[in-house]
């Protein structure tokens, strides 16, 4: 849906160059809900403005829906625009409208007739929830409220993409779940492609299907969410998954917890089912060696589970290994901490 | 006639007085309003321009910009009074005339309309770069951006500057009655200055200062509305 192709920006400034974006190349699929996540000041919100050209790529290609939009200006770039909605931190609704006329905008922008604004309106007003706010001004909403509002603005006209840039940094968490879940809904609904720029990763946790994780200028890192939540490569994807999953604990605790010498330290990740599979009880009874739980979580990643756990394992060296081999059979991932021998 | 007091009690006086006034009045009001009206039909286009043509806006041209901003400058800068008199010639030009309420109409324009072209400028630039940024990425044309996002976004704005445009415009024509331009501004140096007609000087004087208070509060009271809705 989106292509990416060796994207780069630099902003020319008085005070010198600063490179935002190099060489960054991404392909978003179809009704993904591509997560893009990095620290303050990695480029993401510069990244996210490229895909709409309100920042004009230094160099390189963005294709959306088959459409170069960096060789397009002017009218045909205002036409590919009413194409990709885009919601924002701090939600920048025009205060002089009332919600209804908010969402009636870009629909007036579009060149849009009377009579088809109002349905549409009346439309996208419930599917945000916002039947009864329909005349009222921005300055009377709350945050989540005033999101939605951009949300029904952004999807006026009938975009196939979403982009969001921090859409939910300004709202408390139960709200931030709420806007999320709507997003997930619309989706599903509509099979909207969603960019969702973020510095949180409980958000990519909560809905993405895909992260790509953006350090100093460069993606570092890319892929579906369950793999770069299991095996993090970069040592920045690494401190973010752990800002969510906080279940590494120092090897030498381990150890002290670890009641034998001669044991190793394994931790399992289940995905899915086979996080509620009985595995190690399975595995106890199938390669008879014992099992000491040091820790463990469950969480979810989006609709599925996700856990880890900590285990020491007893067993003479044979049966350790035939107990590798039964877990990988049984597609579970195991990553060795320690060996006591 | 000096003025006493007991000539209060009297009909005549007021017969007399409100004779003078009420023409005087008409004519300020005649001045202020058309003049106002002219300056922010060449102002607001010159203030909108200013801000779209700023580096970054929507309209970047560092050459309108910079040309436009001196020439504005320029005009503000010129005191009221020499600017009346420097623009004798383009006002015979213009009017066929330089004296009288309608030849004074030429050298306020002139004077008020950089100043309403800086008043919308900075009314325009309250209104928050993500907001227009929003409107850009729903597929906003430059123009949409002016006329459907920064002048109804900045519409309390706008109108408190056009209340204190007036009430500056005011000002000036009482200067402008003083070299024959008419009004309650020549009423006030013929009797009251020139006659020893106090009485005149304090009633014109009220009445200006009547004007000027029922602008503002006229002004304050529509931005609110507007902002509070
Ligand atoms: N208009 C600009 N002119 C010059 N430099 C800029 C401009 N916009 C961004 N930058 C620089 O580009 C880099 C990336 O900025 P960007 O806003 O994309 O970061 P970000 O990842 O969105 O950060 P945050 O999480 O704080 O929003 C930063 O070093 C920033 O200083
Ligand atoms: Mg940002």
């Amino acid at each position: 849906m989106i292509q990416i192709e060796h994207l780069e920006k630099t902003y020319t400034s008085k005070q010198g160059r600063v490179t935002a974006l190099q060489e960054v190349s991404l392909h978003i699929p179809q009704s993904a809900i591509y997560g893009i996540i990095g620290l303050s000041g990695a480029g993401k919100s510069t990244l996210v403005r490229c895909l709409n050209l309100l920042e004009q790529p230094t160099s390189g290609r963005i294709v959306i829906g088959g459409q170069d939009l960096t060789r397009l200006s002017g009218k045909d770039l205002r036409q590919a625009r009413q194409k990709i909605g885009m919601i924002f931190q701090h939600f920048y609704l025009l205060q002089s409208r009332t919600v209804a006329e908010n969402i009636a905008f870009p629909l007036e922008l579009a060149g849009v007739s009377k009579e088809e604004i109002v349905a549409r309106v009346k439309e996208l007003l419930s599917l945000v929830g916002l039947k009864e706010k329909a005349n009222v001004y921005p300055s009377q909403l709350s945050g989540g409220q005033k999101q939605r509002v951009g949300i029904a603005r952004a999807l006026a006209t009938k975009p196939q993409v979403l982009l969001c840039d921090e859409a939910t940094s300004a709202l408390d968490p139960q709200t931030t779940l709420s806007i999320l879940n709507l997003l997930r809904d619309i989706n599903q609904r509509l099979g909207l492609t969603i960019v969702m720029i973020t510095h949180e990763m409980k958000v990519i946790k909560e809905i993405c299907t895909d992260v790509a994780v953006i350090h100093e200028a460069r993606i570092v890192e890319q892929g579906p969410i369950e793999s770069v939540f299991i095996r993090p490569q970069s040592e920045i994807a690494k401190q973010f998954v752990s800002s969510v999953f906080p279940n590494e604990m120092p090897p030498e605790l381990l150890r002290e917890l670890a009641a034998h010498s001669n044991s190793e330290l394994i931790r399992i990740h289940f995905v899915g089912s086979r996080a509620s599979d009985p595995v190690l009880t399975d595995l106890v009874r199938h390669c008879k060696v014992q099992a000491n739980i040091l820790y463990g979580s469950i969480d979810h990643l989006r609709a599925t589970l996700f856990g880890s756990l900590t285990l020491e394992l007893l067993g003479t060296p044979e049966q350790l290994a035939e107990a590798h081999t039964y877990l990988q059979n049984r597609e579970v991932q195991v990553e060795v901490i320690e060996r006591g021998f | 006639m000096d003025f006493e007091w007991s000539m209060l009690a009297d009909l005549s006086y007021w017969h007399t007085t409100l004779q003078l006034l009420f023409p005087a009045f008409g004519e300020t009001l005649y001045m202020v309003l058309a003049a106002t009206f002219m300056s922010y039909a060449l102002g607001l286009p010159l203030g909108v321009l200013l801000v779209v043509s700023s580096p970054g806006h929507v309209l970047p041209n560092p050459w309108i910009d910079r040309v436009l901003g001196t020439v504005i400058n320029i005009f503000r800068s010129a005191p009221f009074i020499i600017l009346m008199v420097a623009l004798i010639p383009f006002t015979r030009l213009v009017v066929g005339t330089t004296i009288g309420t309608t030849a004074a109409i030429v050298p306020l324009v002139i004077s008020a309309a950089p100043f309403v072209a800086r008043m919308v400028e900075s009314s325009l630039k309250e209104v928050p770069h993500g907001v227009i940024e929003a409107a850009l990425s729903m597929g906003a044309s430059p123009w949409q951006i002016i006329y459907k996002v920064l002048i109804p976004e900045a519409k309390a704005s706008l109108i408190l500057g056009l209340a204190i445009t007036t009430i500056s415009v005011i000002g000036y024509t009482a200067m402008a009655g003083a070299v024959g331009g008419g009004g309650l501004g020549d009423l006030a140096i013929q009797y009251g200055y020139n006659r020893f007609r106090t009485d005149i000087m304090i009633l014109t004087v009220a009445i200006l200062v009547l004007l000027v208070q029922g602008i503002q509060s006229l002004g304050t009271i529509l931005a609110r509305k507007m902002v509070e809705h």
